[in-house]
């Protein structure tokens, strides 16, 4: 199922949730809303799902216009954060819910929804369980069951909120992979709401990034992390260092010292420059062109090791090596991005000419 | 003199100091507290509950029971269990149906019920009684139009019903509205997107979740509307035989010196009570974490 989401809106009041929200949803895949609390991504699933109206604006499945359908009519699954299980009912009931309730000429047989509920539990790897109250179930459990009463009947879209937020850390990642595979072995829609950039780049196909109510970004996990369209996702979406510096006659200028980078930057005035810290070449002391750095402090992290290092005007940058690298406190560097971003005080990003793999040089 | 280089390998281990517990009050203070309490329950909780029961058994077991054989306590006892049949499930619908909306919708004038519904608790219950008699008195708003079609609300069942109502009707919905808050929507929207209809979802959701506390709810509502007295007395009238509820059947016989039939009749209703007590403790002690009011205390 395609979804096309047109011009939406949402206001809380006065509050603006969302606006001017368009997105094209692409049949089978795997969609994760990315963003801090507060950015409406949660608001766009329940609109999408029909448990909340748009203000403005339109949806449609296919391409029918589904902004004036029920949640019943829209036929969504919806898996919600704290799973909303019914507890005085045993799992097997709570999966076979959604037959049970179907008009008598649409309902499976009693036998026939024991053998899909039992299909389902398979499904979701919990076989033995049928006959256990929620109660009786860890967090990755009820998770699972939650997931299983969705796919019962058979919606045209799979719709959670936030999956894994409620879960332990080791928990999280085994549920992560097994919903890659579960999506990959149905092929349902799937979009799913998170405020964990790991979570969303490990496991989506594509990623929206929203913040206060608009899409920040679309793209793949690799456009998101290696050309984050905004200072917002740059901030976001892992580490990242900002340095002032002002753009004058196509070249950066940190410090009054001009670096010596392998393009062209187009306009001109007060940028910040956004470097990750796995991208930067380290050079002798006071190479010409380059960031003059002293090294703070070093700490493991991860499979490298990371610098703290600071600039003539005391700014933090840090930067990832190999952990074998000999480095101590109180060494003198210089450092040259390999791989950046410059966005103006607007927040427009500034292009660079002649066009050739912005961003990218040979390790100086 | 050369230090032995002998330790021993497990040496004595300090003993524990006599630690004040960390509350800090002393024994003597606990017990002092402990008993003042008990004795404060004694003196106004259980010695008027037993003397109810002996003051009624004075005169022997065989009085106590005749006394019930009278037409008037009779009629007073199936008096208070019609009006406690009408009120109870009236107010049940009421409180399921505002619980409901309040917790589940929002709308204007949310707040103006919420207020509202908590006015009976506030309000002095003559007061209560007093508004019906101004709406339906025979001087009341609706007076001459109810005397017009011959029909009589105070002085009979229907005031009492009404005034029995409105003092009762915080029971339910008080108890409910909380933990519908807490329970949140979710349950009802992950059926409402499993495909139930709205009565399913009431019936198959809504109702399982809230069932103890609206036991709860009900039994408490119950136990008012039997015991109410100021404002059923404003309405009855006192008509014997008629419009006297068991409350007021109490204070009449009472007033006569009827003493062994007054409390005959109040031993009814401090059973009750007790029963509603043991009911309550049930309840809160096996469905505790289903229970709004457990929360709050």
């Amino acid at each position: 199922m395609e979804i096309r989401i047109r011009d939406l809106a949402k206001d809380f009041g006065d509050f603006p949730a969302l606006f001017g929200v368009d997105l094209d949803i692409r049949s089978g895949e795997l969609l994760a809303l990315l963003g801090p609390s507060g950015s409406g991504k949660t608001t766009l699933l329940r609109i999408l799902a029909g448990l909340e109206a748009p203000t403005w604006g339109r949806v449609f499945f296919g391409d029918e216009d589904a902004s004036a359908t029920s949640v019943r009519e829209r036929r969504v699954g919806f898996v919600f954060q704290h799973y909303a299980l019914f507890r005085h009912m045993t799992v097997a009931d709570n999966i076979a819910f959604g037959l049970t309730v179907r008009p008598k000429a649409e309902r499976p047989s009693r036998a026939e929804i024991a053998r899909r509920v039992q299909e389902l539990l398979d499904l979701v790897q919990l076989p033995d369980l049928a006959r256990r109250y929620p109660s009786q179930l860890s967090g990755g459990q009820r998770q699972r069951v939650a997931l299983a009463r969705a796919l019962a009947v058979e919606p045209r879209v799979l719709f959670l909120d936030e999956p894994f937020g409620a879960l332990d850390a080791q928990v999280r990642k085994d549920l992560r992979k097994w919903l890659r595979e579960i999506h990959d072995r149905t092929g349902y829609t799937t979009v799913f709401v998170t405020h964990d950039q790991d979570e969303a780049l490990e496991l989506a196909d594509r990623v929206v990034v929203l913040n206060k109510g608009r899409i920040e970004q679309i793209g793949t996990p690799d456009e998101i992390y290696d050309a984050p369209a905004s200072p917002f996702v740059f901030d976001f979406i892992g580490d990242a260092s900002r340095i002032p510096v002002t753009v004058e006659h196509g070249g950066v200028v940190v410090d009054g010292r001009r670096l010596a980078l392998p393009v062209e930057v187009l306009g001109q005035g007060a940028a910040t420059l956004y470097v990750r810290p796995q991208h930067w070449t380290i050079g002798a002391p006071d190479a010409p062109g380059a960031l003059a750095a002293t090294v703070a402090g070093t700490r493991r992290h991860g499979v490298s090791r990371r610098l703290d290092t600071t600039l003539g005007d005391g700014r933090a940058v840090e930067i990832d090596v190999p952990p074998e690298t000999r480095v101590a406190a109180g060494d003198r560097l210089s450092l040259l991005p390999t791989r950046w971003r410059l966005f103006f005080a607007d927040g427009a990003a500034a292009a660079v000419a002649p066009v050739r793999d912005p961003g990218r040089v040979a390790a100086s | 003199m050369a230090t032995d280089q002998t330790f021993p390998l497990d040496p004595p281990r300090p003993r524990a100091l006599p630690v004040p517990p960390p509350i800090g009050e002393t024994v003597v203070a606990r017990w002092t507290l402990v008993a003042i309490a008990g004795l404060f329950l004694a003196l106004v909780l259980v010695l008027p509950i037993a003397g109810v029961f002996t003051e009624g058994l004075r005169k022997g077991i065989w009085a106590y029971f005749k006394s019930f054989g009278d037409p008037d306590a009779l009629a007073s006892i199936q008096l208070t269990l019609l009006v406690a049949v009408i009120s109870v499930p009236a107010n049940l619908v009421f409180g399921v149906a505002a619980s409901w909306a309040i917790t589940k919708f929002d709308f204007p004038g949310k707040s103006l019920l919420i207020t509202l519904i908590d006015l009976p608790f506030s309000v002095s219950p003559v007061v209560s009684g007093l508004v019906f008699v101004l709406l339906f008195g025979a001087q009341g708003l609706f007076g001459p139009f109810l005397a017009a079609h011959g029909l009589k609300v105070i002085f009979a069942v229907p005031g009492l019903v009404l005034a029995t109502i409105f003092v009762t009707f915080p029971f339910v919905a008080r108890e409910l509205i909380p933990l519908m808050e807490a329970q949140g929507a979710a349950d009802e929207e992950a059926a409402l997107t499993l495909g139930a209809s709205g009565w399913t979802i009431f019936r198959r959701v809504t109702l399982p979740n809230i069932k103890w506390g609206l036991l709860y709810g009900v039994l408490l509502c119950n136990a008012r509307a039997m015991g109410e007295f100021g404002a059923v007395s404003v309405v009855s009238g006192h008509i014997r035989g008629l419009t006297n509820t068991m409350p007021l059947q109490v204070e009449i016989l009472y007033n006569e010196y009827d003493f062994v039939g007054a409390f005959a009749m109040a031993s009814i209703l401090a059973g009750l009570a007790l029963i509603t007590l043991v009911l309550k403790t049930f309840l809160e002690w096996r469905f505790g974490d289903e229970l709004a009011a457990n929360r709050r205390h």
